[in-house]
């Protein structure tokens, strides 16, 4: 079988349909895994026993599996434990909060506390509350170091869509196979597949490096 | 009329009595300067001031308000009480003008505008308004720490608490900053202040002070105590600090 490239442009809606639902899981998973990794991060470093023991196990348990498994549990062992009936979608993206939210969370608890302590007593000394010394001082400065690390996240989470495969979401990597599955072209559609992701992961690291040159990482 | 006034404060680490007992009044308008060696307490007793760490026995009293006393308190104390520290500690983030105005703004409330201007005025008393609009890595030691008096100045303190503002420094920027001290001392301003600098204890200092395992050894006129100092190990000390 010869390589013919324009075949690529007959598959390309639906590829595109393809890229689209990775973009959607991808974009609501990190927003809420931002969300969530945050709180989780604060919680491991200034919560009390309880909070940060709450935040810690979270952590581990989400790092401590693949995210394969993790899909497959929110797919098909919650309805069974908990009777919530979830739809793949549904089970990719809260997937994608949960895995990025544990990830950042330890990303953010240790930007906060690379910040160098004297900041904070000299912000004490000055007669400010210690949430303020958060909020004006070290909550601005732990923010530029969280962007390099937060960026490789996001790639991450972006390319990890692809194990959603497994519950049948029609993402990027799953319209690739169907595709595959019944013309078998393999180097057409794969190398298509894998430029759209290059598309994807490459457009996010272009707007990081944006961000990282606005702001004077310190 | 006494500013501060340590009542047998002790502040404990776990068993170690880092304060042991401290009984010690300042008066407004002195320039005490506190020495002795390594471990002996006197970081301590100046973070004990401004409640950086609490005490765990006995008082200590600020402007009229107990460092013992809740979070309110505190910072009402700590807006008395300016501290300048080893590693300058400027906020990175912030021009030399913004980590001036930074407390007027943030504690104070004052406007963007009127905290400006002032923090222009304090840059100049310390020689720096030409930096006003450098980041602190882009100054000197001697300069950033500059900076970091008139930070703390800013907030209008009653007494300024110095933690060896010249140890970090180089031999020849130390001077630049001795003489802002010198200058504010020359104003009336109340200080306590430690150093190793010997030759600034002499000329600006009204008082000294030799701590001893969380004790004050000697306390005194500071070129008689230097000249002939009354106790062994304070000589050796000094002999060790020339
Ligand atoms: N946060 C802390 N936890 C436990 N021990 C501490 C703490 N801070 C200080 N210490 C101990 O208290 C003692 C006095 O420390 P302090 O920093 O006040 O000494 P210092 O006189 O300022 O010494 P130096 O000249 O080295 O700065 C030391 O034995 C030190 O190890
Ligand atoms: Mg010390």
């Amino acid at each position: 079988m010869t390589t013919d490239w324009s075949i690529v442009l007959d598959f390309l809606p639906q590829l595109l349909a393809g890229a689209k639902v990775t973009l959607i899981i991808a974009l609501l998973g990190i927003a809420g895994g931002s969300v969530l990794g945050v709180v989780a991060g604060l919680m491991r470093a200034f919560g009390g026993t309880l909070l940060n023991g709450i935040a810690f196990a979270y952590v581990e348990v989400i790092r401590g599996t693949p995210i394969v498994v993790q899909v497959m549990f929110l797919y098909f062992a919650l309805p069974v434990l908990a009777g919530l009936r979830i739809d793949p979608m549904g089970a990719a993206i809260l997937a994608i909060v949960l895995n990025a939210g544990a990830y950042i969370a330890e990303i953010v608890r240790g930007a906060v506390l690379s910040i160098n302590k004297g900041l904070t007593e000299a912000g004490l000394a000055m007669g400010l509350p210690y949430w303020k010394v958060l909020l004006h001082i070290v909550g601005p400065l732990a923010f530029r170091r969280l962007i390099p690390p937060l960026g490789n996240q996001f790639i991450v989470s972006l390319k990890d869509t692809s194990l959603f495969i497994v519950i049948g979401v029609g993402e990027l990597t799953r319209t690739g196979q169907e595709i595959m599955s019944a013309n078998f072209r393999a180097v057409e559609i794969w190398t298509a597949v894998a430029v759209l992701y290059l598309l994807m992961t490459g457009s996010l690291t272009l707007l990081l490096r944006v961000m990282e040159k606005r702001m004077r990482i310190l | 009329m006494s500013i501060i006034q340590f009542k047998r404060t002790f502040k404990h680490f776990g068993d170690l009595a880092v304060l042991d007992g401290v009984d010690l009044t300042i008066e407004e308008g002195e320039v005490v300067v506190l020495i002795g060696p390594s471990g002996s307490g006197k970081s301590t007793l100046l973070r004990c001031i401004n409640g950086l760490e609490r005490i765990t026995g006995g008082d200590l009293i600020v402007d009229g308000l107990s460092v013992a006393g809740g979070p309110r308190q505190l910072r009402q104390i700590r807006q008395e009480a300016g501290m300048v520290f080893q590693q300058f500690n400027l906020f990175p983030q912030l021009t030399a003008l913004d980590n001036v105005a930074f407390g007027p703004r943030r504690v104070r409330g004052a406007s963007k505008a009127e905290a400006e201007v002032q923090a222009l005025d304090l840059l100049a008393k310390v020689g720096l308004r030409d930096k006003a609009h450098s980041f602190p890595s882009a100054l000197s030691g001697g300069q950033q720490q500059r900076v970091a008096i008139a930070r703390a100045l800013a907030i209008k303190p009653k007494v300024m608490l110095f933690d060896e503002p010249t140890s970090a420094l180089d031999p020849e920027l130390k001077q630049e900053v001795l003489n802002v001290m010198r200058g504010l001392a020359e104003e009336g301003m109340t200080m306590v202040v430690v150093t190793h600098e010997m030759a600034f204890a002499k000329q600006v200092g009204t008082r000294l002070i030799f701590m001893e395992h969380g004790h004050i050894a000697v306390d005194g006129d500071p070129r008689e105590v230097i000249d002939t100092p009354p106790n062994e190990r304070m000589k050796d000390f000094l002999r060790h600090v020339e």
